[in-house]
């Protein structure tokens, strides 16, 4: 049973060299604009450090990713074109895309160019995978975080495509691509312009009630002076319905699959993917270590995650909250 | 002078009992629409109506001489959201509104044309040209999209035609999770149906007490009401060949005599915020935050 890949997330240089340095077999990473889904200031690569991110991963066998996994809009799609020629020029090993139009590009203008259906593909079914396998030969697709365990099964049971799951990271709680909150309160979202709850509309305000977070002039929480505030990241913030005021949708919390290894295992996924390129170098370095180590002891018969590494991941969570999200039922 | 457009109505999104499904659908099938939607677009779990009764109901509808079209599931998990989905499209007869890329490779296999839904996620051109060669003859851009660039759009691919979503609140997100059943404290797989008891869905207001947003089960919702109707004259130049109202409990008959009003030339004299499940929105069509209402030298609420 071959291992499936770890794949690390690259906000900068440090963190892909940092992903590199503690076991990841991917690193991916997205362009300095909107054509990726963390389109954040100060994050990600121009042309330069591009070429010497892949130099470095590629010393050291491991391979590059380029997500430019956003939706090119309106009746040109030059500047997402732009970045798929980058990237077959930049020689990295796949890209990662979400929308129909540019995978359809893609495969024509770079045959040899390998194709990742991104998550913000919203494919969640083996019809899905398999329709973008028939007309791009798409060679992986990342499932949304809405499956159970035996659902992600059933899709590997009926598809040649590769399957990538999410591993570890925030945890976004809509079908990724299928989430417009952010722009209905700012005008800008994740398919648009490769953001959520954009830090330009954040505002924090010390008021009689305590801290308040707001997004575009929108209370999202509201922090009483004995806790910690947090990101108004929306669909994370505390609302009232019929009376009852808390975390209506979900709450800070990151996804940790430690506990499912071994059955990732078994139902053969191909890769498993690590959310965070917004995160700090030592971020992605601590989290990039637990997760090797953790899948090379259940490729080794491991059945049982090791506290230690639980505790790890618990520190470095959202909230210092962990969850199985979709994969275990009862979340839903 | 009137405008041409299309009016109809787009797939109920909220879980009524079947009565009042069947009621409601009796008393559409007489208001001056050219096309209704049917079928269970949110959630499997909602059987008030199985496929077959909505298959049945669309012929119902097709033989009062209206066009019904079956809007297929948005979020497709499981086998069996699979086998009620190819039940949908062997239905025979009934053109169907496809809201997932696995509803498109069934259709295409088979052959047979359909609509591109809102959650295809068809931002540019060259992604509605390719579902177009796959089979769609009509698409509904996603609802945050401005009328500027579906304008380009649609100027693009003249041959497919462009239905906008122009009335109720706005379908914003799907998860996994359903957020009725989690309000309950109950596990979505025994949710006890209490969808039921919210016929516009749930208000999520903020803390300062601002209506935000509208919980229906999996999906996440807009609690305000997007309104396209003071728009509607401009809509033909910008390539919109249809508007779609989207069911809510109360007042729908008022809505649809506004917006046939309105399309046959005539100033509509309804009081639009009374009609309205929620405060009126229409931020997305003028390229800014959805939640904004945008006034219009003649508006009328």
């Amino acid at each position: 049973m071959p291992l499936p890949e770890l794949v690390c997330p690259a906000g900068s240089l440090p963190s892909l060299k940092a992903a590199v340095d503690n076991g990841a077999d991917c690193v991916y990473f997205g362009l300095k604009n909107d054509t990726n889904a963390r389109n954040f200031a100060g994050l990600n690569f121009d042309a330069k450090s591009a070429s010497e991110g892949i130099r470095y991963a590629r010393a050291k066998g491991v391979k590059t990713l380029l997500a430019i996994n956003t939706f090119a809009q309106g009746a040109e799609s030059a500047r997402w074109q732009h970045a798929i020629d980058e990237a077959a020029e930049l020689g990295v090993d796949a890209v990662i895309l979400a929308d129909f139009g540019l995978l359809d590009y893609a495969s024509r203008r770079h045959p040899d160019l390998r194709l990742h259906l991104s998550v913000q593909g919203s494919a969640s079914n083996y019809e899905a995978v398999n329709l973008a396998q028939q007309l791009f030969g798409v060679q992986r697709a990342v499932l949304p975080r809405v499956l159970t365990l035996a659902q992600v099964e059933q899709v590997i049971a009926n598809t040649t495509v590769e399957i990538e799951v999410f591993g570890f990271g925030s945890l976004c709680v809509m079908a990724e691509g299928r989430c417009l909150l952010s722009s209905y309160a700012t005008g800008q979202s994740p398919n648009t312009h490769g953001v959520c709850s954009p830090a330009r509309f954040v505002r924090w305000e010390e008021g009689t009630h305590g801290m308040d977070a707001r997004l575009n002039g929108i209370l999202i929480d509201r922090f009483s002076p004995d806790e910690p505030s947090g990101y108004p990241t929306l669909c994370k913030g505390r609302f009232e319905v019929e009376g009852s005021t808390g975390y209506a949708l979900e709450e800070p919390t990151s996804l940790n699959v430690l506990p499912l290894l071994p059955e990732l295992l078994r139902i053969g996924v191909a890769a498993i993917k690590v959310e965070g390129r917004q995160r700090s170098p030592a971020y992605v370095a601590q989290v990039t270590r637990v997760l090797r180590q953790a899948l090379d002891k259940a490729a080794q018969g491991g059945r049982h995650a090791d506290p230690l590494a639980m505790a790890t991941l618990g520190k470095l969570s959202e909230g210092q909250q962990v969850t199985l999200g979709a994969y275990n039922r009862p979340w839903k | 002078m009137s405008l041409p457009l299309q009016l109809v109505l787009g797939p109920l999104l909220y879980f009524w009992p079947r009565d009042q499904v069947m009621n409601f659908y009796a008393e559409a099938s007489t208001w001056p629409l050219q096309r209704l939607y049917l079928g269970e677009v949110v959630c499997s779990r909602r059987q008030q109506l199985r496929t077959q009764d909505w298959i049945a109901l669309a012929a119902d509808i097709a033989a009062a001489g209206k066009q019904a079209v079956l809007s297929s599931q948005a979020l497709l998990e499981s086998e069996s959201d699979l086998k009620r989905l190819r039940k949908l499209i062997d239905n025979g007869d009934t053109l169907l509104e496809a809201n997932d890329a696995g509803a498109v490779h069934l259709l295409q296999q088979r052959g047979l044309p359909f609509v591109a839904g809102p959650h295809l996620n068809i931002y540019n051109s060259d992604t509605l040209r390719l579902y177009g060669r796959l089979g769609a003859q009509r698409w509904v851009p996603p609802v945050e999209m401005s009328g500027d660039t579906v304008r380009l759009i649609a100027a693009a691919n003249p041959d497919i035609e462009t239905e906008v979503f122009a009335w109720g609140r706005l379908p914003l997100a799907l998860s996994s999770r359903c957020f009725t059943a989690r309000h309950y404290q109950l596990n979505k797989d025994d949710c006890q149906f209490r969808c039921l008891e919210h016929p516009d869905g749930m208000t999520l207001a903020t803390r300062e007490a601002q209506d935000f947003l509208a919980i229906n089960g999996i999906q996440t919702m807009s609690a305000g009401c997007h309104s396209l109707l003071d728009e509607l004259a401009a809509l033909p130049a910008q390539g919109v060949r249809a508007v779609r109202i989207s069911p809510q409990h109360q007042h729908l008959a008022a809505v649809v005599q506004a917006f046939a009003a309105a399309i046959a030339g005539q100033t509509p004299l309804a009081d639009l915020a009374r009609l309205a499940p929620g405060p009126l929105v229409n931020g997305y069509w003028h390229g800014e935050a959805g939640i904004a209402l945008k006034e219009t030298a003649h508006g009328c609420a």
